[in-house]
């Protein structure tokens, strides 16, 4: 029987065919967030995810199909909403996110969203050109629209207030954080700020998103921002 | 293709977009399934502005009058929308299937957690 929650923070993993990787995750950041509800969210995974995650002790989320990181993610947020979370990290079953660094996520203070940016720090990472080159490009427009710069626009590493996971769990439309998800968050008046993380390589396996195909996800990205500026304006609460 | 016919395709591809991209503000559209149709309504602008791309068309593929070829487009486009659709329906059939079973199968973990009614240890 889970006991009552030790603090108002939940973290959220979502993982697909983790089983290798989640171990190490699960026991970092519970190492650095002793106190936090830690809660995994299996998207379908055809290897043992789930067992290994309940038996490092966290709460898990199995969907019955496969939905893609935006589903789990914002599964991870019906499930904060439902018990009364107020402060979520999210942050990839893969072992990419460096648990070390949710202290840095956490100490920023009145902002809906704070994003993890792995190329804020001094650390260089590796990124395939075309990737890189999106990353830049789309970032650009999201900081147009926020106006601030986004560095790392689809970084899935972030810590969320109470306010931001409410509306997340309502309005969700997309497979992927990235600059629509952060043109939606700013139309709906939500607050964002960036600040250093450290990102590792994978551990083992395959990347969590597979390449898409430069040009379809160009396409997809424009017509999701597109379609995200000639919505009305989302409401909050 | 007379200038008439040019105009109306112009205007039917622009009207086409609008209404394909105001279903997906809607949210009655997935983004994922509009491409292709924004892709016809791209493909029919072009096909309305650039006349001798219709016309290389129309002798690629062997036909005699301009007609042909737009037919014979819109024929393919209509064979590969709906094998896109087939195999969407496909997808989803199998994850109602997994769903459904999965219900089954938490109902009855459910119903053994819960006990015999009436018997249950529950304090109240």
């Amino acid at each position: 029987m889970e006991t009552a929650k030790k603090s108002n923070l939940l973290i959220v993993i979502p993982a697909f065919n983790e089983e290798k990787n989640l171990p190490a995750v699960i026991v970092e950041t519970r190492a650095v967030e002793p106190d936090a509800t830690i809660v995994v969210v299996d998207d379908g995974s055809t290897d043992g995810t789930a067992e290994v995650a309940r038996s490092h002790g966290a709460r898990v989320l199995s969907l019955a199909v496969n939905l893609g990181y935006g589903a789990a993610l914002q599964t991870g947020f019906l499930f904060a909403v439902r018990e009364g979370f107020e402060r979520v990290v999210i942050l990839d079953g893969d072992g990419q996110h460096d648990p070390g660094s949710i202290g840095r996520l956490l100490e920023v203070d009145g902002v809906d969203v704070v994003r993890g940016s792995r190329f804020l720090g001094t650390a260089r990472y590796r990124i395939p050109l075309a990737r890189r080159i999106g990353m830049v490009l789309f970032g650009r427009v999201a900081g147009l629209f926020t106006g601030e710069p986004v560095t790392d626009v689809t970084s899935g590493f972030q810590a969320l207030n109470g306010r931001a996971v409410r509306f997340l769990a309502e309005n969700y439309p997309t497979d992927y954080p990235d600059a629509d998800t952060v043109i939606l968050m700013k139309r709906a008046g939500l607050t964002q700020e960036e600040v250093p993380v450290a990102m590792r390589e994978r551990l083992s396996g395959a990347p969590m998103v597979s390449p898409t195909r430069s040009f379809y996800y160009v396409f997809k990205m424009c017509l999701s921002i597109l379609v995200t500026l000639l919505r009305e304006k989302p409401r909050i609460d | 293709m007379n200038p008439r016919i040019r105009a109306m395709a112009l205007i039917l591809s622009v009207v086409l977009l609008l209404v394909i991209i105001d279903l997906v503000r809607k949210r009655k559209l997935r983004e994922e399934y509009s491409w292709l149709w924004i892709v016809t309504g791209v493909a029919i602008f072009i096909a309305a502005v650039w006349q001798s791309l219709v016309v290389w068309v129309t002798e690629l593929i062997g036909a005699k009058i301009i007609v042909s070829t737009l037919f014979f487009g819109a024929l393919m486009f209509l064979t590969v929308i709906s094998i896109h659709f087939s195999t969407k329906v496909s997808q989803l059939s199998e994850q109602v299937k997994k769903l459904t079973q999965q219900t089954a199968l938490l109902s009855e973990e459910l119903e053994r957690v819960k006990g015999p009614r009436n018997a249950g240890a529950v304090e109240r």
